[in-house]
């Protein structure tokens, strides 16, 4: 029993037991387990009314599309979204734990909460893991001091930028935002430069495809376009579809009557004792 | 001091997908158009399929500079058998030079992923679709379908599933070619790379789609997702 309670963390985070084994096995020739990982195109800018973040909808397993149309921006206050790229596991678990971090600092400051706050609780996060949370953020929001954008790197630094993109097609979309990004984009301009940007990484990677996600916010209001745009749709659907036979094959029936139960009680009250 | 590993690989993957099915008078050979490398797309505009004879299709995923190489020694090869032998190479003898010339590599093989495809010419099963399958060293099989590429585990559980190739263990031999009619074989051919191209990164912009038959060759392009 004390065994068990050993090898648990003790403080919680991570247990490095096993690294020996691991690098062990990895030199006999086991390939390590692939996590799920984004292969992302995740992007944000600054326009003249707040920030725009956009995103594409394709999470990958390798060579293999684990989920076709998967959710990267995430919901960290009413006024700030979180785009996420790396491994899903960990942008999901990181950006929804600094968003209740966020809601129980609002009860007891009673206030709405600012982006430096959710950008310092993430950046101290990732520090203290030394990397191994493997999260690339894309943060963005719209407090009493203005609109701001931030990117978080899985080690923990972060730049404050006007226009930012990370994952695998950030040269993508950076290419398409160095070309035509400039100060005081009205809302239309800066959404479809940004659904621009997320169709270049779609188009141009191969870790991103599928749909464009946009979360416009402003000062005092946010709107979260989901599959904003849709520009991959399935080529070719058989008109007369395909049928999977019922391959099972009866190899022998045999029926077994239940044994009925008789309870034989030897004179006297079955109850007593 | 412990054996160094080399940091540099004389391979590539360019990725595709290539897919063969037989019928009884007829041959449809398909491969997409992509060619890529990492997470880059490298032309969207490819053709893995080569017409080696007057009834031999092959179509190769894999490296591709190595299948371009493969390709010419074939066509090379078979230069000489016309000029020494006055005729066209069948399609089985086809099957046995490329699975020559693959093997002749064994120590450092051509990294290619072929499906051979075309009409036998041989006595009863003159005009028959026939289709061979490879591994990178010359491994070879008849089979009455193949899939080879990234997209392959995709597509044979498919292929099995509607097909159903009979063992050639079997005895006696059974006709490994689809009762299909061609349209139905194209159709699935279709299905086949539209489904591989939604869950597979490396598959996808355009298939291209050759089918052999009594009347000739026909060329066949789809458009597929460009992402």
């Amino acid at each position: 029993m004390s065994r068990f309670e050993e090898s648990a963390p003790a403080r919680g985070g991570f247990s490095y037991d096993l690294c020996k084994r691991n690098e062990m096995l990895m030199q006999k020739g086991l390939k390590p387990s692939s996590y799920l990982k984004t292969g992302t195109t995740i992007v944000g800018l600054v326009f003249q009314d707040g920030v725009i973040l956009g995103a594409d909808t394709r999470a990958t397993e390798g060579p293999i599309v684990a989920d076709k149309n998967c959710e990267k921006i995430h919901y960290m206050a009413p006024n700030i979204y979180c785009c996420g790229a790396g491994t899903a596991a960990d942008t999901e678990a990181v950006t929804d734990m600094v968003s209740s971090q966020l809601k129980l600092h609002r009860f007891h400051t009673g206030r709405e909460s600012r982006v430096v706050t959710a950008l310092t609780l993430l950046k101290s996060h990732l520090f203290s893991y030394q990397g191994h949370v493997s999260a690339a953020l894309v943060l963005g929001g719209v407090d009493v001091t203005g609109p701001h954008l931030h990117t978080i790197y899985p080690h923990g630094s972060t730049d404050t930028l006007p226009f930012a993109t990370m994952g695998s097609g950030s040269l993508a979309a950076m290419a398409i935002f160095e070309s035509k990004y400039r100060e005081g984009l009205t809302r239309d301009e800066g959404v479809k430069l940004v659904a621009e940007a997320i169709c270049s990484g779609i188009f141009n990677d191969l870790g991103s495809g599928s749909n464009v996600d946009v979360c416009v916010i402003t000062k005092g209001k946010r709107e979260y376009l989901r599959n904003y745009m849709l520009p991959n749709p399935r080529t070719y659907v058989s008109e007369k579809g395909y049928s999977f036979s019922k391959k099972t094959e009866v190899l022998l029936t045999k029926i077994t009557p239940l044994r009925e139960l008789v309870e034989v009680i030897e004179g006297g009250d079955a109850m007593e004792e | 001091m412990p054996k160094q590993q080399a940091n540099w690989s004389p391979y590539d993957n360019n990725g595709g997908t290539c897919v063969a099915i037989a019928g009884a008078d007829y041959c449809v050979i398909a491969a997409d158009t992509r060619m890529s490398t990492g997470y880059s797309i490298l032309t969207r505009d490819y053709s893995k399929i080569i017409q080696l004879a007057d009834k031999s299709v092959m179509a190769s995923s894999g490296f591709q500079a190595d299948v371009r190489a493969l390709q010419k020694v074939l066509a090379a090869r078979h230069l000489l058998y016309q000029h020494q032998h006055n005729k066209q190479m069948s399609c089985p003898a086809m099957a046995q030079l490329l699975s020559n010339t693959l093997y002749f590599k064994r120590f450092f093989p051509y990294y290619s992923f072929n499906v051979l495809g075309g009409l036998d010419s041989e006595g009863k099963c003159k005009g028959k679709g026939c289709v061979f399958t490879y591994d990178a060293v010359g491994s070879y099989e008849r089979v009455g379908y193949s899939a080879q590429g990234s997209g392959a585990t995709l597509i044979t559980p498919f292929l099995d599933n509607q097909l159903k190739s009979p063992s050639p263990l079997l005895l006696p031999a059974k006709d490994a070619v689809t009762p299909l009619s061609e349209i139905e074989a194209i159709d699935l051919v279709k299905t086949c790379f539209a489904s591989a191209t939604e869950r597979d990164i490396y598959t996808g912009d355009k298939v291209e789609m050759l089918v052999l038959n009594a009347s000739g060759i026909r060329q066949e392009f789809m458009e597929l997702r460009k992402d």
